[in-house]
């Protein structure tokens, strides 16, 4: 178990990597952009990237805008 | 009559630049999108919902990007820092694309760009290979700094961003459309068809809107009224305005008149 701050919130990931945050919150395969500690991890290395106690995670997608 | 508009190394039919924000739902903004003919459409990037239901609608599965030129800017940014940090999500975010528009705001109230973190923020994303739109002020001398840079399209407000006044200054683009090689696109405060094709008739490149479209009271028959305005202004400045003269000038033949 590891706790992280997604988006502002503090969350306990059950998995070890970003692609298992990513489907633990339901997200898989939705077009988005994962930052760790401010560092953009690239969708190619969600399997890889692990996650550490403490980790700040932002989520971020496309809305609309001007 | 072919008159593209060129940006980045691609090259568009269509002059008009249009917003995603503010519409009822995704369906209207596509149809909005639709009816507008716009090609390159602009989006924001923020925190993904995490309660969100599996297979919630999104925006791209609305306004996709193998159709449309995706433009996602850095509204809401009000510092160089955080507008650099927007733009890299959105490479992330579309796979690599390049192309963003950068604006940081001074404040709240006017939405007026702060001119010296957007000068910087500049730099860094051209330096890290971005093609930098870049929203900016009526200044000229700001527009030749911005182009000199490398920004792609220097993109100067016609007056406050969602007001719906105009082009207040229309003297001020003039200096700025003088001397740009890079199209320079009327960014913010058109709020009609008739304000739409008054800056295409001063010789703007393009026109990027989105409240005067989706705040309209049917934005779907807006949006297509303004891609009608901005293809009369821009095929009324290539056409050439006759001359003003301050006495009349009879367009039916003086002479073989009944008498």
């Amino acid at each position: 178990m590891t706790s992280l701050t997604v988006n502002g919130d503090p969350m306990t990931l059950e998995g070890t990597t970003v692609a298992d945050l990513v489907a633990q919150l339901q997200l898989q395969g939705r077009r988005l952009a994962v930052e760790v500690n401010r560092d953009i991890v690239p969708k190619s290395e969600h399997g890889q990237h692990r996650l550490y106690d403490g980790d700040v995670v932002e989520i971020v997608h496309a809305i609309g805008g001007g | 009559m072919s008159d593209p508009l060129h940006i980045a190394g691609k090259t568009y039919q269509s002059r008009l630049l249009i917003g995603t924000g503010k519409y009822k739902d995704f369906e209207e903004t596509r149809q909005a999108v639709e009816a507008s003919g716009a090609e390159i459409v602009t989006v924001a990037v923020r925190r993904t919902n995490l309660g969100q239901e599996p297979g919630e609608p999104n925006l791209l599965d609305f306004v996709t990007p193998d159709k449309y030129t995706i433009l996602p800017n850095t509204a809401g940014c009000f510092n160089a820092e955080d507008a650099v940090r927007t733009c890299k999500l959105a490479r992330e975010l579309l796979d690599g694309h390049k192309l963003v528009k950068l604006e940081v705001l001074g404040d709240q109230k006017t939405l007026y760009p702060n001119i010296a973190h957007t000068v910087r923020a500049a730099q860094q994303l051209v330096d890290d290979g971005f093609d930098v739109m870049v929203y900016t002020n009526d200044d000229p001398i700001v527009a030749r700094e911005l182009e000199d840079m490398g920004c792609v399209s220097v993109m100067p407000l016609g007056s406050l961003i969602g007001s719906g006044l105009g082009v207040l200054n229309p003297h001020n683009l003039l200096l700025i459309m003088e001397e740009a090689k890079v199209p320079i696109i009327v960014d913010a405060g058109v709020g009609t068809p008739s304000d739409a094709t008054l800056a295409m008739e001063l010789g703007c490149d393009g026109i990027l809107m989105n409240s005067a479209i989706a705040h309209a009271r049917n934005p779907v028959l807006m949006a297509s009224a303004m891609k009608k305005a901005i293809e009369a202004g821009r095929e009324g400045l290539l056409a050439g305005r006759m001359p003003k003269r301050a006495f009349a000038n009879p367009s039916s033949p003086s002479e073989g008149l009944v008498s």
